[in-house]
């Protein structure tokens, strides 16, 4: 099994982020910027399904402007075999979609022939929760969401989903996509050596013209503004397991 | 109604508060500024910036922005005479020679002289890059050479720089579920944090450091936080550390600076000394200045075993040219034992100095200076 991870460059969820003066965005410059968490846990599952070996090769990819190497850098710090880049210049960037990631996500699963897509269940910053379900439509293969167990058997992954009722086992036939949720597992650290080891793995660049995909904004954005959420409970959301 | 007063200047980064402001409350206001507290310490959601004062209290950032003395620019002090006389010291400038620098006799007085009611700090730019990474290392050697090499190679940028030996991680595990960060308990494991303002210059010079510690043997393992979350979870392991021990029973807490060829060597003849009588010795803290938190633990209090610890502990300390309250203070726990490594004529200044300030000796009496 190829498992391909979807991997995307976000602004780390521990800041306290503001609200930028044209009010079409939050202030980005100067930001700690990480890898979404869900993603991580996507990744983390590949890879540990590489180390039992019921996968051969796990890929990153990220779509986004030059810094979403740094992710994909740290994804090959932690397990990923090799990293591909879809390149988006900084102003486009802002306005990409998870309609755009999706086809593009969905080509190169196609065209590469990949077993399995994993993503992080949602984006920290966005919070859509489009882009799995909507490489699932794209390919036409079966999905697994918001998996907080996933189990290899036969051309099979079994999974267990978790869903507002409690839990959900479902069985898809390879080719899937799957979504990680929070307790699906806990990631890895990436180790200096690993680190070191990394910028010697393959990264890949191609640009969305290169694979003919149309990256024509279908929403605006209107206005961003601040809501009075309760900030400090979002950590103790985004707490690891292990306590 | 708000009675306290605050005033920034922020060009110069200059801030002058009434003492009565919690840490951590002047950390927030200053946050969207571009600023921060020059101190950090654990008790940050409950100290005053008076007491900070009072205290000279330490932290995890010394290193990086120095003492308290390093940043209090100024003080309004109350004195104790009829009149209530308020005096204001230093005038937060950064350079004032005209005469002694009086406020500085303020900073860690713990209230012998005077109440501290307002100050006026340096504050430091508030750092946009950040990065924490948790190092494995075989021997306390070792360690003092990447804390030497990390002085040199990540020199501005550094921030911190902290140990935490196999015992203190070994608690943590025990008494917390604390997993620890590498896979294997090293002999010791040492957070390093960088604070800067450039992210591509701080990761660089991070990183290469890192490979050259890794490179070169002098650690055997290593993790670079990739995240905000990564970063914390190091943190907490250093933060929980002084709360975890204190899960074992009772726990023997000392506070001590020593230099640094002899700082890991009393923990040692400690375990030796004390051998199955204790559940452990930890050693874990500021390495980076010098300052080790030994914490001896055991099932409950016992007369015997404080006796084979103290006066030795303090004694040992002060013959090898150490303090026995680094940060803490003197309190009246180790007060008897204050005059360990100071010459009596120091100890007769102070109380004359006490009485010029205190002459009836109503300010905190019977703590760290003896009226005459």
């Amino acid at each position: 099994m190829r498992i391909l991870v979807g991997v995307k460059r976000v602004v780390d969820y521990a800041v306290k982020v503001r609200v930028r003066a044209d009010k079409k965005s939050v202030v980005t410059e100067n930001v700690q910027h990480s890898m979404n968490p869900f993603d991580e846990i996507a990744l983390e599952e590949a890879v540990k399904l590489k180390e039992a070996k019921h996968a051969k090769e796990v890929v990153a990819i990220s779509i986004g402007p030059a810094k979403s190497q740094e992710v994909l850098r740290t994804a090959l710090a932690k397990g990923a075999d090799k990293a591909i880049h879809i390149e988006i210049d900084a102003k486009s960037a802002e306005q990409v979609e998870p309609l755009h990631v999706a086809r593009t996500i969905a080509k190169i699963a196609k065209d590469e022939k990949f077993d399995a897509v994993f993503v992080g269940k949602q984006a920290i910053d966005d919070d859509a929760n489009q882009t799995g379900q909507l490489v699932a439509g794209f390919l036409d293969w079966p999905q697994a969401m918001f998996a907080s167990k996933i189990e290899h058997e036969n051309g099979y992954l079994k999974v267990t989903r978790e869903i507002d009722g409690g839990l959900d086992t479902v069985k898809v036939k390879l080719p899937a996509v799957v979504s990680a949720d929070l307790r699906l597992n806990e990631p890895r650290y990436a180790t200096l050596p690993n680190i070191m080891k990394a910028k010697k793995k393959p990264l890949e660049k191609k640009t969305p013209k290169d694979l003919g995909i149309d990256f024509t904004p279908q929403t605006e954005i209107l206005e961003v503004c601040f809501l009075y959420l309760y900030m400090h409970l979002l950590p103790s959301f985004f707490f690891l397991p292990s306590g | 109604m708000e009675q306290r007063k605050i005033t920034y200047a922020f060009f110069s980064g200059i801030l002058e508060c009434d003492a009565g402001y919690i840490l951590e409350e002047l950390d927030q206001k200053l946050s969207p500024h571009g600023f921060m507290v020059p101190l950090d310490l654990g008790a940050k959601g409950s100290c005053l910036i008076g007491g900070n004062i009072a205290t000279c209290a330490g932290g995890v950032r010394l290193l990086r922005y120095g003492s308290m003395h390093a940043n209090v620019l100024g003080l309004t002090v109350i004195l104790p005479d009829e009149k209530g006389t308020i005096i204001k010291m230093g005038n937060g400038l950064r350079k004032d020679n005209t005469s002694i620098h009086s406020h500085h006799l303020f900073i860690g007085s713990e209230g012998q002289l005077g109440v501290i009611s307002r100050c006026q700090l340096l504050l430091p730019p508030r750092p946009t890059s950040v990065n924490s990474a948790f190092l494995g290392i075989e021997s306390f050697e070792k360690v003092t050479k990447v804390l030497r090499k990390a002085k040199t190679e990540l020199s501005e940028i550094l921030s911190s720089f902290e140990l935490m030996d196999s015992e203190t991680l070994k608690c943590l595990e025990e008494n917390d579920g604390l997993k620890s960060v590498l896979p294997i308990n090293p002999p010791f494991a040492v957070l390093i944090e960088t604070s800067g303002s450039s992210k591509e210059h701080d990761s660089e010079k991070f990183s290469t450091f890192l490979e050259s510690v890794l490179e070169s043997g002098l650690a055997i393992d290593g993790v670079l936080a990739e995240s905000a979350t990564e970063a914390s979870n190091f943190w907490r392991l250093r933060e929980t550390a002084p709360l975890s021990v204190m899960k074992d029973g009772y726990c023997y807490k000392n506070d001590i600076s020593l230099p640094l060829k002899h700082f890991y060597e009393l923990t040692e003849i400690l375990r030796e000394r004390l051998g199955n009588k204790v559940i452990r010795v930890t050693n874990y803290g500021h390495v980076g200045d010098g300052n080790a938190h030994i914490n001896i633990t055991s099932k409950s209090f016992d007369k015997d075993l404080y006796k084979m610890i103290y006066p030795f502990l303090y004694e040992w300390v002060a013959e090898h040219g150490g303090s026995i309250s680094a940060e803490h203070g003197i309190g009246r726990l180790k007060r008897p034992y204050l005059h360990l490594g100071k010459h009596p004529d120091e100890l007769l200044l102070n109380q004359r100095l006490k009485q010029i300030f205190d002459p009836r000796g109503i300010l905190n009496p019977y703590k760290m200076i003896d009226s005459l």
